[in-house]
Formats: structure tokens, sequence, C-alpha cells
């Protein structure tokens, strides 16, 4: 007792003499303690590499302790991450160790779209394609082989292909993507916009952006420079049927009725143009066709383009000044996926004029002129000298007059029976895209799939694809593999590598060994790369480095180059004029309108909603909607509803409905979001949620997939793209039954 | 701001025990409270009749009441070590004083209170009890039967040290358990300078009725029940200044108010807490004294419902509002 | 031992975008368990359609200067380390929780393990002399890390040059991370 009561006495003690000085310092002064937490995720070595969670390839140091990837960060010395990542780099990680990664080779054991395969040796499955290949191409011709690619690894596969002698190489990620875009700047510059695109927002002092939502597409370069020109003061003017995280940091958002941009972009040129606002001396030097311009706008009145648009006037006029005041510094961002509404190239050309106008094009602030680090090609053994055939991807009927890249939809359709094209495709190679979601009207891909001789799939998940192949091959990561070095047009140029942080995870094999290892079964190793190795160490060696010194280092950069015309270079432009054309002979001779026409878009049913689709700055489409780490941030999607018709409709924010479009197809259960940030007209969701595959743990049947809800495409009749904001849907509500916990 | 300012508030931390709405402590803490206020009400109660009545009880249930209390209080203590997330460390709270910290009081309060209620217990007994308990198998078995010995005597010395000891150690532990909520800043529900005198009348009010609940002598139980009508009336000022108080504070304290005045809490509360807790025990309580009819065991078991349900409501109630941003 | 340093953040809301690649980069450097998180996103949108404002701010422990949560806490466990950082002694911490709900902007969680958790200012960095994990990550260069008692400090000069403001100033906790406006 004695003691106890000593004890507790001494305790009082000792702390009322730390606490006499005063309550409020107490805490402080009692914080004797110099535990500092650690937790010891620095990695043992550091390995440079760059980043495919997308394609704008930042540079990435990995960081690697007792054989594990314990964090990805950014590559300080890469030009496109400059130390710091997007939230989809970071979260890397997530895919190398993603639990449900395709592991081994398969062999499909039921009909088509049953995910029930039987795992084979790489052997045995490399000897079946190679036979089957073998068995298309003497019945139809190596032609009627096509690949549909998206992804870096994917140089391997095409060189392949088309030293099978197959120039049917497409990808979604061209007429379902930017390709309207590329066409409009070839067609008005001579070249295209590229990616990376040639944009310098950092030194932008008026950015507009035309639904590109920076921001939530998440290009880290573009977003860093959008954030360095905010800082420095620039502001911003975004065109949006939904208050975009831009539209939140504009100056001016303006909530376009959807389909109506081509009459404010003509609106805003008339005003430009009437106000003499434009730059004369740009436009003269450098462009043809302005008069035609001229009188073409003449009637574009704002008053007029505010019928359409749903923008007043003055705020027309006003925007129009503001954009003009700060050329050449005024840069119209030319967008990215700009399949919309089938106007879209005429769209991509009013964006290319109005640049013009402001004389931004090879001006700071504007479109830099770019340059690389010439990194020569080492050539294989053997050139391919055969003459390819013409892809089928355009129906004969209704021609494309100027084709881009192959059409992947057109590719598709062109495997349908019965269409009307020059000759069929019978079987596809599908790598690193996964075509049962990126495009348009699916179930015209199912039809394709079903008719199909055969079908591989080269992917690193059991995405929905990989359920309709009949041989699927798991590749190694970006996390675990060499690719061909990185070495784009860019302000400066550089040559960045991927190489393997870590060996091949189960038994994946990197592209360039599936490539080689494919061509040794169809007698193509002359035409094709070897060791892999060996061929990044031969191209190094012509510029003197060696895949030693890039493996250490990363990236390598080239001497500083003039980029802009203020720093004296003279901008060419490969157009049949050698000038910008405003006014399109090219169009004119195609029998296509030469100068953007506005067509006012098609009504909503009544009750229906247009259907916006776009990027959470979380996920790449549904690339990455498996991927447990980036789940943590976003696990699913919602669908926007503007407020006040959500309350018409008896919605609100956390409600479950299913969204059925005009034809009656379905998607979700999803949540909606009751928001005052969009437009009662139209609907908005993220894209690449709502898995269907099962084998996807994680993200099977999170959210809603939109791509079921595109069942109508309006075709641009410039580049054939398939624009889809053409669909309308209602919500519904969801059964109990349908909701999953 | 423009009155139709309309507020969107989205967030991705999703935090389990957090989000949406903070949920860190269950029905334990409650427990815990009501159970600390029970025991701080028994030892101010006990206290208070043998101060005034200027002798130690009489009754057997008054004797043995600081037993009762001992093992309530050691209940309380179990309770409040299953709500440690992390149990192994429990000794922590006891290699330290920690002075801003009201839960490191409480710990020390505590320690102070178990051998108040000892002594209390045993020089509270009269020979006759003394000696039954010395007597008792597991007392011989143990060999406890000399320091029970002392104990008693060493009571009987300081009877009134102990008896001022009792009252100061269940003041203490009574506010306490107000304190500890009254002192989070963070939240607006609890935070007030009412609640420790809220729960310590709340207490005193409990451990009133847990004494009624017993076979007490008459002059205990009416002095118990006039200090009942007491401690309730005072609840009733304290509960309408706290109330007051948050309705006329900023928007988090107005937010908190409303819970209790048409929000989620207020059925439970007017029902459970007021009525059942306060009002109807206080009116039995005065009709008789006023009738001088005979006690029923109504009264003190609505006001031990009240009593937990007050500090349920209450722990649940300042959880659930979280200040500032909505998730 | 005191370095007299008081560090601080600055999360410039004109620049953020919400994008949580510094949620992520905190989840991957601290290795934070699964289903929790010390940084988050919060975005406010004021007004009704077409007349709207956003804010969007990165959110994280504010290291407050009179950090209530180290005041309620029964062992010391929570305590303010050098440069004014709250940090949480795993070892003496009995998952008492009173610092949870002494916390205003909510910071704090129960680990797994036990114990309590929330942002460390990445101290094992910083002490080092790198950025925190989140700063270092940012792709707009939102958040600004430094010691405000060195005037020549980037937070010193953002928060000369800029208007600021704190979240629940009411709640007297005195927070080191400021929201640029
Ligand atoms: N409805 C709708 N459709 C769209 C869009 C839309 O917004 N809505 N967006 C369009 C746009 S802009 C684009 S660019 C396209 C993109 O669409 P896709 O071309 O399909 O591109 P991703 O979704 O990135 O490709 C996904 C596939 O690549 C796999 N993959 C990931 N990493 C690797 C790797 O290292 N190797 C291999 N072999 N496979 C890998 C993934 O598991 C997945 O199956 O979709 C277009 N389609
Ligand atoms: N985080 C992340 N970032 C990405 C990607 C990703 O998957 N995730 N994908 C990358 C790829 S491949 C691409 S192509 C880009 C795509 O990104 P962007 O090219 O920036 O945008 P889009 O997907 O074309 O358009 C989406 C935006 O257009 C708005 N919009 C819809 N209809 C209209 C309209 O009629 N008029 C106007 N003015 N606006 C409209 C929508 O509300 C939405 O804000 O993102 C890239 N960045
Ligand atoms: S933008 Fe993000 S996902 Fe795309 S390459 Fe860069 S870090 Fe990777
Ligand atoms: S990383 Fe930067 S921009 Fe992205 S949410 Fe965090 S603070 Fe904002
Ligand atoms: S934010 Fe919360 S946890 Fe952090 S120091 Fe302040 S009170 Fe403590
Ligand atoms: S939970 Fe741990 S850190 Fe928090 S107050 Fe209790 S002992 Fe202190
Ligand atoms: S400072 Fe470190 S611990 Fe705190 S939020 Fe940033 S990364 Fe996480
Ligand atoms: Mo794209």
């Amino acid at each position: 007792m004695a003691i106890g009561r000593r004890t507790f006495i001494k305790i009082v003690g000792a702390s009322a003499g730390a606490t006499a000085v005063g309550v409020g310092l107490g805490s402080r002064l009692l914080a004797s303690n110099d535990y500092v937490p650690d937790p010891g995720t620095d990695g043992d070595e550091v390995i440079p590499t760059f980043c495919e969670i997308c394609f704008w390839k930042c540079g990435v140091l990995a960081h690697k302790k007792d054989g594990r990837i314990t964090k990805i960060v950014g590559n300080p010395a890469h030009p496109l991450s400059r130390g710091r990542l997007c939230p989809r780099g970071t979260g890397g990680t997530g895919l190398l160790y993603d639990p449900d990664r395709l592991k081994r080779p398969l062999i499909r054991k039921e009909a088509r779209g049953k995910q029930v395969f039987e795992e084979v040796s790489w052997d045995e499955a490399l000897d079946h394609i190679a036979a089957k290949l073998k068995e298309v191409a003497a019945k139809h011709g190596p032609e009627s082989v096509a690949l549909f690619n998206h992804g870096y690894g994917a140089s391997w596969i095409k060189a392949l292909v088309q030293a099978y002698g197959s120039d049917n190489v497409g990808a979604p990620s061209y007429a379902q993507c930017r390709g309207s875009r590329e066409k409009a700047f070839e067609l008005t510059y001579g070249s295209a916009v590229g990616s990376p695109e040639v944009l310098d927002i950092e030194n932008t002092r008026v950015l507009t952006l035309i639904g590109s939502h920076l921001g939530e597409n998440m290009h880290n370069t573009q977003v860093q420079e959008l954030a360095d020109a905010i800082g420095a003061g620039a502001e911003l003017v975004v065109v949006d049927p939904r208050f975009s995280t831009a539209a939140g940091k504009a100056r001016y958002w303006l909530p376009i009725r959807p389909g109506t941009d081509i009459a404010l972009l003509l609106a805003w040129m008339h005003v430009i143009v009437k106000e003499r606002l434009y730059d004369r001396d740009y436009v003269a030097k450098y462009a043809v066709g302005f008069e035609e311009l001229e009188k073409h706008v003449a009637d574009k009145t704002p008053e007029w383009a505010s019928v359409e648009t749903g923008i007043a006037p003055e705020l027309i006029v006003e925007t129009a000044r503001f954009i003009a005041g700060a050329r050449p510094a005024s840069l119209v961002h030319p967008g990215r996926r700009s399949n919309w509404y089938g106007d879209d190239t005429q769209r991509g050309r009013s964006v290319a004029i109005l640049n013009a106008l402001l004389g931004s094009w090879g001006r700071k602030g504007g479109f830099f002129l770019p340059t690389s680090y010439a990194v020569p090609k080492v050539p294989a053994s053997k050139k391919i000298e055969h003459h390819f055939k013409e892809p089928p991807d355009a129906p004969l009927d209704r021609p494309v007059p100027f084709l881009g890249e192959a059409l992947a939809h057109g590719l598709r359709d062109a495997s349908i029976p019965g269409a009307n094209v020059a000759y069929p495709i019978k079987a596809w190679i599908v790598y690193g895209t996964n075509l049962l979601q990126a495009l348009p009207e699916p179930e015209k891909t199912v039809k394709a799939l079903e008719a199909l001789d055969f079908v591989v799939a080269i992917d690193v998940l059991p995405a929905e694809i990989t359920g309709w192949a009949d041989v699927v091959l798991p590749e190694a990561t970006y996390l675990e593999r060499f690719d061909d070095l990185h070495a784009p047009p860019w302000k400066r140029g550089y040559v960045a590598i991927r190489q393997p942080v870590v060996p091949p995870l189960h038994d994946s094999k990197p592209g360039s060994w599936i490539a080689w290892e494919l061509g040794k079964r169809l007698g193509l190793t002359d035409y094709l790369q070897g060791d892999v190795e060996s061929y990044l160490d031969a191209r190094l060696k012509k510029i003197g480095s060696s895949l030693t010194e890039l493996k250490a280092r990363g990236v390598l950069l080239a001497k500083r180059e003039p980029t802009f015309i203020e720093e004296g270079l003279e901008p060419t432009f490969a157009t049949p004029s050698g000038k910008i054309e405003l006014f399109s002979k090219q169009l004119e001779d195609a029998g296509l309108p030469p100068l953007p026409q506005y067509t006012p878009p098609a009504p909503a049913p009544a009750g229906h909603f247009r259907l916006l689709v776009g990027r959470a700055p979380m996920h790449t489409f549904g690339r990455t909607t498996n991927n447990p780490f980036l789940g943590r941030v976003m696990r699913e999607n919602v669908v926007w509803l503007n407020a006040k018709r959500a309350r018409e409709l008896g919605f609100e924010t956390g409600d479950d409905v299913v969204v059925v479009n005009q034809d009656g197809a379905k998607a979700g259960p999803i949540k909606v979001r009751a928001t005052e940030g969009i437009r009662p007209d139209c609907v908005y969701m993220v894209h690449g949620f709502g898995h269907a595959s099962k084998e996807l743990h994680f993200a099977f049947s999170r959210g809603a997939d939109d791509s079921q809800l595109v069942t109508r495409v309006a075709i641009d009749p410039v580049m054939g793209g398939t624009g889809i904001n053409v669909n309308f849907v209602r919500l519904e509500r969801a059964a109990a039954s349908e909701v999953s916990a | 701001m423009n009155p139709h300012d309309v507020v969107e508030v989205i967030s991705n931390r999703a935090n389990p025990g957090i989000d949406p709405h903070l949920h860190v402590w269950g029905w334990e803490i409650p427990g815990y409270l009501f159970l600390g206020g029970v025991v701080a009400g028994l030892l101010v109660l006990l206290a208070a009749l043998e101060l005034t009545r200027k002798r130690r009880p009489t009754s057997g249930a008054a004797q043995w009441m600081p037993l009762v209390a001992i093992v309530l209080l050691s209940l309380g203590m179990g309770l409040l070590f299953l709500d440690l997330a992390n149990k192994e460390h429990v000794y922590r709270f006891y290699t330290t004083f920690q002075p801003t910290s009201p839960m490191s009081w409480g710990s020390w309060i505590l320690l102070l209170v178990y051998p108040a209620l000892v002594l209390l217990f045993l020089s509270g007994l009269d020979e006759q009890r003394r000696d039954a308990l010395v007597a008792w198998k597991p007392v011989a078995r143990l060999r406890l039967a000399r320091l029970l010995r002392w104990a008693m005597a060493f009571g009987d010395r300081h009877r009134r040290g102990v008896v001022w000891l009792s009252l100061l150690a269940g003041v203490g532990l009574g506010a306490y358990t107000g304190l500890l909520l009254g002192t989070m800043a963070a939240r607006p529900t609890w935070n007030s300078g009412v609640m420790g005198p809220l729960f310590l009348t709340s207490g005193i009010s409990t451990g009133a009725a847990v004494m009624l609940l017993t076979r007490l002598d008459p002059d205990e139980t009416a002095a118990l029940v006039r200090w009942d009508i007491m401690a309730i009336a005072v609840e009733l000022v304290l509960l309408t200044m706290l109330l007051l108080g948050l309705s006329s504070g900023g928007t988090n304290a107005q937010a908190a108010a409303s819970g209790f005045l048409g929000g989620a809490y207020t059925a439970s509360f007017w029902s459970l807490v007021v009525m059942a807790g306060l009002v109807v025990p206080l009116i039995l309580n005065v009709l008789e004294v006023k009738r001088h009819t005979r006690m029923t065991l109504f009264a003190p078991a609505l006001v031990l419902i009240g009593g937990l349900a007050l500090r349920a409501i209450f722990v649940a109630a300042g959880q659930a509002h979280v200040v500032g941003v909505l998730h | 031992m005191s370095t007299g340093k008081r560090y601080a953040m600055t999360v410039d809301t004109r620049r953020c975008v919400g994008c949580s690649a510094c949620v992520l980069a905190c989840m991957a450097e601290n290795d934070v368990p699964e289903g929790y998180c010390r940084d988050w996103i919060v975005s406010e949108i004021h007004g009704e359609f077409p007349n709207l404002t956003q804010e969007i701010r990165s959110e994280r422990c504010m290291h407050c200067s009179n950090p209530p949560c180290v005041e309620v806490c029964p062992t010391g466990a929570s305590f303010v380390h050098d440069g004014g950082v709250v940090l949480v002694d795993p070892h003496k911490c009995t998952g008492c929780k009173a610092c949870i709900a002494s916390c205003p902007y909510d910071a704090r969680y129960v680990h797994p393990d036990g114990h309590v958790d929330k942002c460390t200012f990445c101290i094992h960095r910083v002490e080092r002399g790198d950025n925190p994990a989140c700063v270092s990550v940012c792709p707009t260069k939102a958040l600004t890390f430094g010691d405000l008692n060195d005037p020549t400090s980037e937070v010193s000069k953002l928060l000369r040059t800029r208007e600021y403001k704190v979240l629940q100033p009411e709640a007297g906790t005195e927070p080191n991370v400021f929201f640029l406006k």
C-alpha cells in the first residue's frame, strides 16, 4: 500500500513539474518522443523505364526491394514526366501484381465468347497459332489477317504481321480517337498534331478548351503545363456541356449545347475577322484562302450561333475578343478524342483555322514545331518487298476520301460475312486493345468475332476480348520487358528506354519474344529483329551511346534546338499549296465542304438525354479499372445528371439506375450523381467501367459500360471516323436484384 | 454568398470508422460512461449521506453499496478495455500522466476511486458484518484476514478523510465522464462546458436509482429521493442550457442541435432521456414525497434507462455530425 | 534537439485538379493499409447551373500548432515532433481513439494493427532533405512543403504573396496546411 502510494505521488510529481509551465505548452514540452516513423519503401535499386498505363510514355523510376517493386515515381530527367506522375503512372504496381493477370498461354475449349480455356505451353500455343495463320493465308491470302493494336509494345507484332503480308493494321486509337483531329490538321497545316501533342501550353496566355477535359484527361505533361500556365496567370475558356475540372478553373465556362461547337467556332471567327482582331501579317504570310473564309463567316453571326449553341451573343463576342486579345499565345486546344458527331474533321478544321487566325501555329504559347533525337533504325536482315493490298476498311459503296491509318471499325466490318468490301478479313490478332469496349456498335464486333476463322489475343489481363480469342497469349507488362526506344517529336529531342524492372511474373513473355517465336514458326525471321537487347544496343551505338548507358540513365536528351518562329525557325507546310489552307482545295476536289459547315445535331427522342463520355484522372479506359491500387481512389463510375432534372425524375445522388439507350441497349446498374455541373439535356459517364468479364474480379460489373450504349455512330465523311455522341439514353431505376452489394 | 447557394461536396476519403461519419466509439464507451456515472453517483451519495447524517451507513444495503460500486466500476473498466484497439498497450495509461488529457486524468482518478471504495466499504461495515466477512472462506483461504482487519482499522482511524476522498473522487469521476466528451472542440454536440456537470448530476441521479432499488432505511430513502429530485431538476436545467447553447451557436452547433430538434435523435432523446429518464421520475418522486406514498421501483428503473440512453445518444450524436466537410 | 523549424504545406487550389496522384503516392510511400488513406481529395461546387464555382483540395492532417489530438492523448503517443510535425508513436498508442474524436479534420484512423495512424508529413523523407511523397508526385505542383520560420522558403513566399485560408479556423487548432486561393 505504502509503496503504491509513493509511486503514485512520484508520477504525479514528475508530470506536474512538466506542466507547471502552463497547460497550453504542456503537450509541447511532453513531446520528448523521438520516434520517427520510416516505412522503408525506398528501393535498394532504382531502375528507370517509361510508363504504359496510358500512351503518353512518361519516364519513371521504379524502386525495387527484395525483388519487388515498392513504388514507381517520376524520372526528373524525362521531359514528359519531369519527375512527376499522374495517378495512373503511380499505380503501375497495381497492374504488375494484379492477381487476375493472364498467367499462362490459353487455348479455347468451348465456343467463342466463353472464357473456357485450357492452359498450354508456349510451344503448343505458338505452334497452334502458326498452323492456323498458315491455314487462313492458304485459303484467303495473308492479307486476310488483321492486327488490331494499341500501345507501344505493338511494334514487334506489327512488324510480324507486315512481314507476313498484311498491312491491315488498325487501332481504335485512330478512328475512335484522334483520327479526325489529325486529318483536320493535316488538311490545314500539312501535319498532324501527333502524340504527345505539339502544344506549348505552359507559355500560353489564353487556353481555349473545346471539350478537351485536361485535368480529367490526365496526359501528364499537358496537365503539368496547364497548371504552370495557370500559375503564370493564363486564363481559360472552356467550352463543355459539363462543368469539367478545367471549367472550374476557367474565366469563361460556356456550357454549350452538345454538337454545336462548329457554330460557336464560326461565330468566333466571324467576330475576329469582322473586328480585324486576327494576325494579319501571319495570315498574309503563311495562309491561303482568307477571302473565302471571310465570305464564309460573314453571316455566321453571334446571334445566329447563339440560337444553336445556347450561348448568349454578347458572351460569344466577349470571348472572341478575349481569345484574340492574347494572340499569338492564345491556343485553341485541338482536343484528342474527337470522334463525337460525325462532322468531326470539320470541327477539327474550325479549330485549326481559328488557330491560324490567332497565328498560334509555330508560336510560343501555341503549337511548337517539334524536334526529335534522330536515332536511326537498325533494319532487319531483309526488307519487306511484297506489295500490300489496300486495307478493306471502307465499304466499296461508301469510300472514304481521306483515309489515314486503317480504320479499326472498318476492318471489323470487313470481317462480317457479306460485307461489301474488296476482300474479307478472316483472322484477327488483337494486341493490347479491348475491342469489345473500344469499338462502337459492340453487336457488330460480336458478329465479326463469331464468324472469324481464327482469333489470337495478346493481352495482360483477361479482358472481354480474350473471351473471344481461340488462343490467348499472356504478355509481360511494361515493367517486365524491353520495347523499342522512344524518341518522339517534342520540344526537345530525347530518347528513352523501356526495360524490365523485374523478370516476367508467371509464365508471361515480352511481345518482342512472342513476335520472334512466331516469326520462326512462320519462316519470317529474316524480316524481324532477333534478340531485343542486341537490337537496342545496335541502335544506341549509332548515336554513340549503348544499351548499358541508357539502362542506367533511362533517357538521353538531344541538343536544344529552336522550335518556334520567335526563335528564328521558318515553318513549312506539307499542304499542296505549301501554306496553311484555310480554304481547302483538297476537300473541295473531293466534293466536301472546303470550309467548315455547321449541321445542327439531331434532337433527342422524348424523355432521352444525349450520352456523353470522358475520362477520370485515376483510370485509363477499361485497362485500369481492374487495378486494385487505382481502385483505392476510384472504384466505379457514376452517371452525371443535372440536379434539377434529377429532382423532376425523382432521382437522388447514390440511386442505382440502369441506363437504356434509344435502341433498348442497357448498361449498369450505375449510381446517379445529381449535380448542377451538367446541362439538363445530356448525361455523362466515365468510359471503361462495367466490365462483363468475370475473370476481372475487381472490375466485374462495377459501374456501367458506356460502350454497350453506342449502338449508333455518325460516320465522318472526310476520314471515316465513328462519332459516338449520337446516342440517347434514359435512366431506369435499377431493380434491387440488379444491384450488387 | 447567395442564399440559394447550392453546395455539392465530394470526397474520395473512405476510412473505416471515419467515413461517412465518425464511428470510433460503439456501445462500449456509453456503457462505460454510464457505469462510471453510477459509481460516481454512489460515491457522492454515500459520502453525502454520511456527512449529513453524521453517522456511518445503517442499512445493510448501504453498507454493501461500495462493493456494488467496485463491481460496477470493474465492469465499466472492462468495457473501456474492450474498446481499446491496441489492448496490449493498456499499461501505457499508467506509465505517464498527461495533464491536458481528460482520459489521462480519468485513468488516474479511477485508481483513486478503487482505494476510496475499498476503505469506504470496509470501515463502513458494522461489527457483525466485519466478522462475517473476515470469517468468509475465500478470505481465509487467501489469508486476507489480517490485511482486511488492518484496512478496517485504517479506515476507522481516517473515516472522515475516507468520506471526503470518496466525495472528491466521485465528483471527479462523474465530471470526467462528461468532460471527456465536453472538451472535444471538434464535435459540437459534445463541446460544451455543461457536459461535465450534466454527466455528474446524471451520475448522481442514476447512483440514487441504484440505491433506491435496494432495501434502505427510511431516512436514507427519504434523503435520496429528495436529492434525486434536485439532481433531476438540475439536469433538466443543464440540458436546456446545452440545447440553447447549441441552437444559438455557429452553423456546426446548430446542425448538432437539429439532431435533437427534428433530426435523427429527436424521438429517442425526447422519449427516453427527457420523458422516461427525467420528467416521469421527477413527477413520481415529487408525488411520493408529497403524498408520503410507498416507494415503487418504477422511478429508479426509468432513471437508469434514461441515464444509459443519455450517454448512448450523446456518444452517437456527437460522432454522427461531421464538422465542416460533409461527405 | 529542436531545429527551430516550423514545417508547413500549401495546397494551391487553383492548380490542383483533384487527380489523387498525391493519395496514391502516399499509399505507396507509406505502406498505407488497404482501404485507408492519409490524404484525400475534396471537391466543392457552389452555385446553380450555369453559375458555378469549384474548389478542389488535397487534404491531410494539418499538423496543427495547437493540436487537440496531442492534448487529449492519455499516453503521450500523439506528440509534436521537431518542426511542429504531429506524429503518433505506435508503441505507446492504446487505440483509445480520443485523438480521433478530437480532430476536427478527421485526419486520423485506427490502423488495422491497432494503433492510430495518419499523415506524418513524410518526416522520414523530410529529415533527409526530400519533399513528402505527395508533394514530389503532384503533376500540377499544387503542393509545396517547407519551413515557415525560414522567410526565404517557398511556402513562406507563397503565404506572403497569395491569398490563403485554413480550414475551420474557428476550431482554434492553428493548422499548418494552408489553402491558396
Ligand atoms: N464507348 C467508348 N469507346 C471508346 C472510347 C470512349 O471514350 N468511349 N475511347 C476511345 C479512345 S479515345 C481510345 S484511344 C480507344 C482505346 O481503347 P483500346 O484500344 O481498347 O485501348 P485500352 O483500353 O488502353 O486497351 C486495353 C487492352 O490492352 C491491354 N493491355 C494493357 N497493357 C498491355 C500490355 O502491356 N500488353 C498487352 N499486350 N496488352 C495490354 C488491357 O488489358 C486491355 O485489354 O477506345 C476508344 N473507344
Ligand atoms: N486519366 C485519363 N486520361 C486520359 C485517358 C484516360 O483513359 N484516362 N485517355 C487518353 C486518351 S487516349 C484520349 S483520346 C484523351 C481523351 O480526352 P479529351 O480529348 O480531352 O476529351 P474527350 O474524351 O474527347 O471529351 C470529353 C469531354 O468533352 C465534353 N463534351 C462532350 N460533348 C461535347 C460537345 O458537344 N461539345 C463540347 N465542347 N464538349 C463536349 C465532355 O463533357 C467531356 O468533358 O484522354 C487521354 N487522357
Ligand atoms: S500520363 Fe500517367 S499513365 Fe500516362 S504515361 Fe504518364 S504517368 Fe503513365
Ligand atoms: S496530385 Fe496534385 S493535382 Fe493531383 S489531387 Fe493531389 S494535389 Fe491535386
Ligand atoms: S489535423 Fe487533426 S490529427 Fe492533425 S494535428 Fe490537427 S488535430 Fe491533430
Ligand atoms: S488512440 Fe493512441 S494516439 Fe490516440 S489518444 Fe489514444 S493513445 Fe493517444
Ligand atoms: S506528407 Fe507524406 S504522409 Fe502526409 S499525406 Fe503527404 S505523402 Fe502522405
Ligand atoms: Mo484516345
